[in-house]
């Protein structure tokens, strides 16, 4: 299934966990538990040392799983174990892609992450301006490059990235890191108004921490929801407390479950939507 | 430089998407105010410069020096200016810049602590709110920098994730900016981040060769034959060589920090030095794509150097491009030889330098020497040397003294009368 595709049916909720955190067999059960939530499209991180766009939550797991022994070699094996079906977008700093394989340049990650059955990339440090060689190798190998919009992407900006945007756009709900809050902000009504003309799902993520949350953002016009930090916190929590596997993984699929009867909620509220041509 | 802040493949602007108007802001204000000196801004910032900073720094022959080395050694006292380190060029540059965009908070990271101390000093002097990050493990090295920050009003935010030094300290300024953008300015400390930092920090520092240049030509009455500076970022590296570029005749040497050895732990993933233009490979860090300390994946290497200063696993683009296209040469200085440099300029000149720039007078003994172990690139060295002195040792005193107590620095004094204390 492409990506497009898995929003076309109600809205998508779009999990995030780091792949190999803490461990890499639990980390399998936990990708796997979030599928059996409801998820539509699973966001896998691939850890690098500098994560300067994550919150404290995102950097703690991307410790833990580099301590754990992933590396982008891992990933694509890790990739390969899982067991689901729903597509898969690796979430990843632009070095890692950059670096691998014999040639530089970031053809040979894209090729490798093409044969394992990646759908799509998210990469928070490569702003639409660099993006060029990497959007080339992903229509190369049928892959889509999924942009974030922040708060103040306005004007020129916003349809420079929208030209390069395919599958979905990750609008950046506030200002910040990534990183569960408590309420929804503002800045995520404005930055979806801003996007109603371009025909490109939408999905709303930072910050997003329960069902009466996602119900509100896609009440509010999101195709779909992303959520990383409040599912990573349920993933350190039991590293924290010891608690095996299972218990975590049934622990992730619930809030999974509440996210995603969340956004359906919210669907049921909204207007209807104008036909997409 | 290319409109788009490309040095060859180097530069460019890789960060999060919601920095980028406040980059596209910033670039602006730079062609604005610095490039076309808009509203006077560089008459303003080189007034500032003279009266608060106490520009222009001398360009002092060294004669002892001179004499062990047998040729004219000139020293560039950087560590004259206002504050102790050529960090203050920068810092005010920024500081003003920030001021005349109307931005009304201003943050900073600091490995050394020289940048923090000098954006508090330049906050306090142009009233604006100021807050610092400083790697856990820097602040217990550098507490009089600390201290020192604190006096001029600003706020030190300590940052414990990874090893706690100034790569940690730059992603954790990063993502302060990335949730502050709108009224906040990032005062980066070295040539490095995204376009436009690596030009803009380079043009406020080329202050330094542009004096020096003058000044050679009246010691002399011609261009040295090489200008050598230590480098980490290379912000002091950039401001001795900016407006030596184009003057073929005089070498250009990049000093970096050897470390304890220049050989790599893959599997710890650790770099015991700071040399990466030396023994580092292209990558895209902090903003920039440069040359790097990294691992096979890519992930970045935890560097090492006894100057904390040097500690850094990147280096400027345009620094990295120079090397590349054999403008600038890339030499290194282990942590021994900058030690015995530091005690060296300290007995023979009484001036007690920075351990960062004590690398730059290491690479003079290990060429000239009269040991020199690199004595077959003596003649490169030409007749006529000046070394960039970017900044004293006051705040290196306390590592200085227990960094020399645990090795065996021949020319060091009796370092027991020292450590009764420690």
């Amino acid at each position: 299934m492409s990506l497009e595709d898995a929003f076309s049916d109600g809205p998508a909720f779009v999990p995030y966990l780091a792949a190999g955190d803490p461990d890499y067999e639990s980390s399998l059960e936990y990708v796997e538990a979030l599928e059996r939530g409801g998820a539509d499209v699973i966001e896998l991180g691939l850890p690098f040392s500098e994560p300067i766009a994550e919150g404290p939550t995102i950097q703690n797991a991307v410790v833990r799983s580099l301590e754990g022994g992933m590396t982008p070699t891992r990933f694509f094996e890790f990739v390969e174990d899982l067991d689901v079906s729903v597509p898969l977008v690796c979430m990843t700093y632009y070095n890692l892609i950059y670096r691998y394989g014999d040639e530089p340049g970031p053809r040979p990650f894209v090729e490798k992450a093409a044969e394992v059955g990646i759908e799509g990339f998210v990469v928070p440090d490569l702003p639409a301006e660099e993006a060029g060689p990497l959007r080339e190798a992903c229509d190369e190998f049928g892959l889509d490059l999924v942009f974030i919009v922040a708060p103040t992407t306005r004007g020129e900006r916003l349809d420079r990235i929208m030209e390069q945007v395919s599958g979905y756009v990750y609008v950046q709900a506030r200002l910040g890191t990534t990183g569960a809050q408590s309420s929804v902000s503002d800045q995520t009504d404005s930055s979806l108004e801003r996007l109603t003309d371009y025909d490109v799902p939408k999905a709303v993520g930072f910050g997003i921490s329960d069902g009466d949350h996602a119900e509100r953002i896609v009440a509010s016009g999101a195709d779909g929801i992303i959520v990383g930090s409040a599912l990573v916190d349920i993933v350190a929590e039991g590293h924290e407390n010891g608690d095996d596997a299972e218990t975590v993984a049934d622990r992730l699929e619930t809030l999974a479950r509440e996210l995603e009867d969340g956004a359906v909620a919210g669907a049921s509220q909204r207007p209807p939507h104008p036909e997409r041509t | 430089m290319s409109a788009d802040g490309k040095f060859g493949d180097y530069g460019g602007q890789y960060v999060p998407e919601a920095l980028m108007p406040a980059i596209e802001e910033l670039t602006d204000a730079y062609e604005r105010y610095v490039l076309d000196n808009e509203d006077g801004f560089m008459d303003d910032f080189r007034a500032r410069l003279r009266d608060f900073g106490g520009r222009p720094t001398p360009l002092q022959r060294a004669d002892r020096l001179s004499e062990r080395y047998d040729r004219e050694v000139y020293l560039k006292r950087e560590d004259l200016l206002h504050g102790g380190a050529h960090k203050l060029n920068n810092a005010l540059g920024q500081v003003l810049l920030a001021k005349y965009m109307g931005k009304e908070r201003i943050i900073a990271e600091t490995g050394a602590g020289q940048h923090g101390t000098a954006t508090a000093m330049a906050c306090a002097h142009l009233d604006m709110p100021c807050e610092i990050y400083m790697g856990e493990r820097d602040i217990n090295r550098q507490r009089p920098n600390v201290f020192r920050m604190k006096l001029n009003g600003s706020e030190v935010n300590p940052v414990t994730v990874g090893r706690g030094t100034l790569k940690e300290a730059i992603s954790e300024t990063m993502r302060d900016w990335a949730t502050n953008v709108e009224d906040t300015h990032y005062v980066i400390g070295s040539v490095v981040g995204p376009h436009p930092f690596p030009s803009m920090v380079r043009d406020f520092q080329s202050v330094i060769s542009e004096e020096a240049r003058t000044q050679a030509r009246e010691k002399l009455g011609r261009l040295p034959d090489a200008v050598v500076a230590c480098a980490g970022g290379g912000s002091n590296t950039m401001g001795a060589f900016a407006e030596f570029v184009d003057d073929e005749e005089t070498a250009l040497y990049a000093v970096e920090a050897g470390g304890s050895t220049l050989e790599v732990d893959e599997e710890a993933g650790v770099a015991p030095n700071s040399a990466s233009l030396t023994t580092g490979s292209e990558g895209i860090l902090h903003g920039a794509r440069t040359r790097l300390l990294q691992d096979r994946d890519g992930q970045i290497m935890e560097s090492h150097s006894v100057s904390s200063g040097l500690d850094y696993a990147g280096v400027g683009p345009e620094l990295a491009h120079l090397v590349d296209t054999g403008r600038v040469t890339a030499v290194n200085v282990d942590d021994d030889a900058a030690l015995t440099a530091f005690h060296r300029l300290s007995q023979m000149e009484g001036i007690i330098p920075a351990l960062e720039s004590a690398h730059a007078f290491g690479y003079l003994e290990s060429v000239v020497g009269p040991d020199a172990p690199d004595a077959e690139n003596a003649d490169d060295l030409g007749e006529y040397v000046v070394v960039n002195v970017s900044g004293r040792g006051d705040k290196d005193l306390e590592s200085a003294i227990e960094e020399t107590y645990e090795r065996d620095i021949d020319i060091a004094p009796n370092m027991d009368e020292f450590t009764g204390g420690l």
